[in-house]
């Protein structure tokens, strides 16, 4: 009699918690089966008036319908709790409103450049040293073998430094160009040398899409013994390779600069056309990346070390041409005049 | 350089395609950079003679000229004004591609009805061919042409223009660029015989030569002719001039710069009869001496110059330009021809003193060879005599004082393996020489090579030279690519380099964008810092040749360059902007190179207009920029103080010192509003400065580790009542003094209706920990009573409640 009971609350609590889509139903529906005035407790509390034996059975079977519907209990609140956290968020972002964005900043292109051209030096054991921006005529021409009325002054247009009154007619000046470096460096250390000098160089010239008065350098030296040209070309070679890409051709040509001896000028085949010929490398199919050379033995002698124990290679090249030429840059200006809807492309 | 390669094949067998040849060229250091052919579009051009003249029937400046092709002839309307019966002429048929005459389009000819007259081609001008802008006459060709033959065997020409480095002065001639293609393609070279008779009286008798000045003036040749007339040259040469870009002027002038174009020596031509004195003396200009150059300027000189001079006057600017008291005129019977070799290094100032880059500066400038002059004298000579119909003196006047016997030099067979990476022997090194004129001799051993140099090499003059010069005649492209195997130098730390990369990537990162501005600067610019727009700091050093007043000092300051990129970019971007620069300040130094000190600026400005769909954005105070600095500054491991500052630029009251201790590392505070007003900036920006180089001296050498407190922390919150005077910083420090507090924060800073007039109220939340064990309330209180008393004590602090 009592265990129909029993067996009727059963079937009708999961019927109705079956229905249940709401957490407050849910909540009625525990007080109402398991809670403290609940019909279970009620049925547990009146089985002091039956015969043991079917105390017993009754007992038995409320206890265990109580764990069922607490753990259903347990179940459905689990289930209500995501579908409304699912319903909440169906309630749908537009997600292609803008995103709030993190303010990051950039570096300068030519800073990025510099780092790229230095690490790849670094990975071939070349240390990066830098020297002053203002230096003495002597370090810039004189010890590159570039003595005062050399028609190679001609090449480098050169500002001077208002300075001869007060340092007794040592000329000053703006570098033209890294070089000074490679005197610097070897003044102060013996072979084996392995560096590379980033920085700042000034020309006298008049500004244009393709002219600047201040760019960048990049100049590197090696010396010990038995450094060859065909290390040069391998270490170069290697370079390219690891700036340009796998596919690029390179070329070295004789060219001349005092300081080095034999003298190179070092080419990529154009990035456009190939080695066809067009605009950008006037129709040769080549385009010129940088300067380079056995270190002159004057250079050598002038610093102390004997020219015919040591060798060495020293390079130059200018550091806005490698993005001008890989972003199609048109005019050389944009570097330096900080535009930022430029600086921001890179 | 340009240089014809009809005129080139006179003295070298050009055997390899001119693709190939210009390859090799350019690979061996004469870099071909341009190639230009005339006569590639003369397909339906030929060459006539004209056969008869008749005047045009409705026209009298025209005429009707018959031309003889050969097989067949034509008859055309011409109004030039040489037509003439005989003449060889340059006859283009219908369907010739010319330059129109009037319009200069390229333009197809077709048949022409003119004034009535059916006219069937056309004889044509040099304007007309696209060989000059001569448009005055037909072009008249020499007498040898062949009748029928296509014009291009005769005028056609391709020109080479070739980038001479300065190493190669002997390269400046068609004579030069042939020795290297013989070289280079291993081909036969054949330089013109000089002779000539000598049928004058002997030239001592009339003209003399005196070098005063022998350092400046190594040698001087000169060579005299009379009876000659001045005329025009012949066809050919004018051709040759015009094709390499001189104006034909007379036969006298027109040798000169023949030979000079063909041995790269500088002649000048004096008419003799105005030398006075009849003695030509090479001295420096005295101070304030005048003379009139051939262009008609006069020329203040003074002892920096050389100068040619007679007994009376100076004569020429030695090397640079002659004057027009002598110079070669239509009357002129006489000439003596000069032929010298004077001190580059004289001539490159001089030209740069005239402001005169002439043809023969460049020349001279580059350092000739001093066994030139006589070569180059003998055949321009022998062409006078030719051309120009003189009697040539006896002799030659050659003074000579800087004669130098050239030694030979020995290139150590090894040194090629050394230096190129590439085994040669001997044998091959002497051929590979030899093909560019040296004399070679090798020595008992084989292992030198010496070596005599060509008197035309002025730029060889040791071992390496020899080097370079094997390497390019065999070509870079044959030594081998080898990585470098020498041993790798120690590594020495560079810590500057390593912080300013940290210094970027944080600043990267807390939204700067880099920016890189000008090192030069104006005073004008660097006075916008202060209010008073007077100078702050050092005085610049200056530019003693500036491009512009925009860039004539050197900076001592970032700041300006920055503030202006800031103006700049704030006319486009309405947002935030966040700039730095990490660069170099020039600060000049007593008898020394300046001192070039890293510094860091960086400037942040922006407004709450920033559009977005998400709300306001927060405007930049002097908080924030506060908030960067120890930001950026505790990333690097460094603990910095802020002290009251006194930087001009910066507004009274929003400005402090970066401290490191008691050392001051920067600054940062909020742009003085004049400053602003003088970058054109209209709304609140601030500067960020940090020395570097100090930054790096002060950072602590080594990061200690701080072990992470294990027990559970307390948290108090306390709100204070002080005077308006007690600044945070002095609650805080004492309140960080006590031991069991691990931290302070500041969430609530109140003064107004709520509390007494001239006193705030600060919130603060203690967190309370111990490394030892957890706290309990009592000991938390405890520790909280102390404070509060202390602070009750120092600053008559009340707790609000
Ligand atoms: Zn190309």
């Amino acid at each position: 009699m009592m265990l129909n009971q029993v067996e009727d609350l059963a079937s009708k609590a999961s019927d109705e918690l079956g229905k249940i889509t709401d957490v407050n139903d849910l909540e009625a529906w525990r007080i109402h089966y398991l809670g403290r005035k609940g019909s279970l407790i009620q049925i547990l509390r009146s089985l002091a008036d039956l015969p043991l034996k079917e105390r017993r059975a009754v007992g038995a079977r409320a206890n265990e319908l109580k764990e069922v519907l607490e753990a259903a209990f347990v179940e459905k609140k689990r289930n209500l709790r995501q579908d409304l956290a699912l319903s909440q968020r169906r309630e749908a972002l537009d997600i292609t409103l803008p995103g709030q964005q993190v303010p990051l900043g950039r570096l300068h292109p030519t800073t990025q450049m510099l780092e790229e051209i230095c690490g790849i030096f670094s990975n071939m054991g070349f240390q990066v040293v830098e020297g002053p921006e203002v230096e003495w005529d002597y370090y810039s021409f004189e010890a590159l073998n570039i003595p005062a009325d050399h028609p190679a002054r001609d090449m480098f247009a050169t500002l001077w430094v208002d300075s001869e009154a007060k340092t007794g007619g040592r000329p000053m000046l703006l570098r033209p160009h890294t070089s000074p470096v490679q005197i610097r460096v070897m003044e102060k250390s013996r072979p084996p040398i392995r560096i590379i000098a980033p920085g700042r160089v000034y020309r006298y010239e008049a500004t244009d899409a393709t002219h600047e008065w201040m760019f960048y350098q990049v100049e590197g030296l090696a010396v010990d013994r038995n450094i060859t040209l065909a290390d040069l070309k391998g270490t170069l070679f290697e370079f390219a390779r690891c700036l340009f890409g796998e596919d690029r051709k390179c070329r070295f040509r004789c060219d001349y600069f005092p300081f080095v001896e034999p003298g190179v000028e070092m080419a990529i085949d154009c990035l456009v056309c190939r080695g066809a010929g067009c605009r950008l490398c006037g129709n040769s199919g080549w385009i010129e990346i940088l300067g380079a050379g056995m270190v002159h033995p004057e250079v050598l002698r002038r610093v102390d070390i004997d020219p015919e124990v040591y060798s060495g290679f020293a390079f130059g090249m200018g550091v806005e041409r490698i993005p001008i030429l890989r972003y199609g840059i048109d005019d050389i200006r944009l570097f330096y005049s900080n535009d930022l809807r430029f600086l921001k492309q890179f | 350089m340009k240089v014809s390669v009809r005129w080139l094949k006179e003295y070298v067998d050009l055997i390899v395609p001119l693709e190939d040849l210009c390859e090799r060229l350019t690979m061996a250091g004469l870099e071909v950079g341009g190639v230009e052919v005339i006569g590639g579009e003369w397909d339906d051009i030929l060459v006539g003679k004209i056969v008869d003249v008749n005047s045009h029937p409705n026209a009298d400046r025209l005429r009707l000229v018959t031309v003889d092709l050969g097989k067949q002839s034509s008859t055309v309307v011409c109004g030039a004004p040489n037509v003439m019966v005989g003449g060889k002429v340059a006859f283009a048929r219908v369907g010739a591609h010319l330059i129109d005459g009037h319009s200069g389009e390229r333009v197809q000819l077709k048949p022409a009805k003119i004034r009535g007259v059916v006219s069937e081609g056309m004889i044509c001008s040099e304007k007309e061919l696209g060989i000059s802008d001569g448009h005055e006459g037909i072009v008249i060709l020499s007498a040898e042409a062949i009748v029928g033959s296509p014009l291009s065997e005769y005028l056609g020409d391709t020109i080479l223009d070739l980038d001479i480095t300065p190493n190669r002065p002997d390269c400046l001639s068609v004579i030069g660029i042939a020795r290297e293609i013989a070289a280079l393609t291993g081909s036969k070279l054949h330089i013109p015989e000089v002779s000539y008779r000598e049928l004058g009286r002997a030239i001592d008798l009339d003209a003399a030569v005196e070098i005063k000045e022998p350092n400046l003036c190594p040698r001087y040749c000169a060579s005299l002719l009379d009876g000659i007339k001045i005329a025009s040259s012949p066809q050919w040469m004018q051709q040759r001039l015009s094709t390499c870009g001189m104006r034909p002027i007379n036969n006298i002038v027109d040798v000169t710069n023949y030979v000079m174009l063909e041995y790269g020596q500088l002649l000048h031509a004096f008419d003799y009869d105005e030398i006075r004195g009849k003695k030509i003396i090479v001295r420096r200009a005295g101070n304030g001496e005048v003379m009139t150059t051939l262009d008609g300027i006069e020329r203040k000189l003074n002892s920096d110059f050389l100068v040619i001079a007679d007994k009376e006057r100076v004569v020429a600017v030695a090397g640079i330009m002659g004057g027009g008291d002598t110079e070669v005129t239509n009357s002129t019977t006489t000439v003596l021809i000069e032929s010298a070799n004077f001190n580059q290094a004289v001539i490159h100032r001089g030209s740069l003193g005239l402001r005169l880059g002439s043809e023969a500066s460049l020349r001279f400038a580059k350092g000739l060879s001093r066994d030139l002059p006589m070569i180059a004298l003998k055949r321009a000579t022998q062409l006078l005599a030719e051309i120009a119909g003189g009697k040539v003196a006896k002799g030659i006047i050659d003074v000579y004082p800087g004669k130098k016997k050239m030694e030979p030099i020995s290139l150590p067979v090894a040194d090629i393996k050394r230096l190129l990476g590439m085994e040669m022997k001997a044998g091959e090194i002497t051929k590979t020489l030899e093909l560019l004129g040296f004399g070679c001799m090798q020595a008992k051993s084989d292992s030198q090579v010496k070596v005599d140099v060509p008197w035309w090499r002025t730029d060889i003059s040791c071992a390496a030279d020899l080097v370079e010069e094997v390497a390019r005649i065999i070509g870079y492209d044959e030594i081998p690519t080898t990585m470098l195997s020498s041993q790798l130098p120690r590594h020495e730390p560079a810590p500057m380099l390593s912080l300013r990369r940290q210094l970027r990537n944080i600043l990267v990162s807390c939204g700067f964008q880099e920016v890189l501005t000008y090192s030069l600067t104006s005073l004008e610019m660097l006075g916008r810092l202060s209010p008073q727009l007077r100078l702050i700091g050092p005085t610049p050093m200056k530019v003693s040749n500036p491009m512009s007043r925009e860039q004539e000092y050197l900076r001592t300051s970032l700041r300006a360059g920055v503030l202006s990129v800031l103006a700049r970019n704030r006319r486009y971007q309405e947002d935030v902007i966040r700039l730095f620069e990490i660069g170099k300040i020039f600060l000049p130094r007593e008898r020394d190179l300046p001192q070039e000190k890293e510094m860091l600026c960086a400037v942040i400005s922006g407004s709450e207009r920033k559009l977005s769909w998400r709300g306001k954005v927060e405007p930049i105070d002097f908080f924030i920029a506060k908030g960067l600095v120890e930001s950026i500054l505790s990333r690097l491991g460094a603990i910095v103080g802020f002290e009251d500052g006194e930087d001009e630029s910066l507004c009274l009251g929003r400005r402090a010192s970066v401290m490191i201790g008691k050392d001051k590392l920067g600054v940062v505070g909020e742009l003085h509003p004049k400053v602003l007003e003088v970058f054109e900036l209209s709304e609140a920006a601030y500067l960020i400065e940090i020395d570097s180089e100090k930054l790096l001296s002060l950072m602590a050498a080594v990061k200690k580790y701080q072990p992470i407190l294990r027990y559970p922390s307390t948290s108090r919150d306390v709100a204070l009542l002080v005077d308006e005077q007690i600044t945070y910083q002095q609650i805080c420090d004492i309140i960080q003094n006590f031991s069991l507090v691990n931290s302070v924060t500041l969430f609530d800073l109140y003064a107004g209706e709520q509390v007494s007039a001239g006193k705030k109220s600060l919130a603060f939340r203690i967190i309370y920990q111990s490394p030892t064990h957890t706290l309990t309330d009592n000991e938390v209180d405890k520790v909280q009573q102390q404070i509060l008393d202390k602070l009750q004590l120092d600053f008559g602090a009340i707790l609000r409640s």
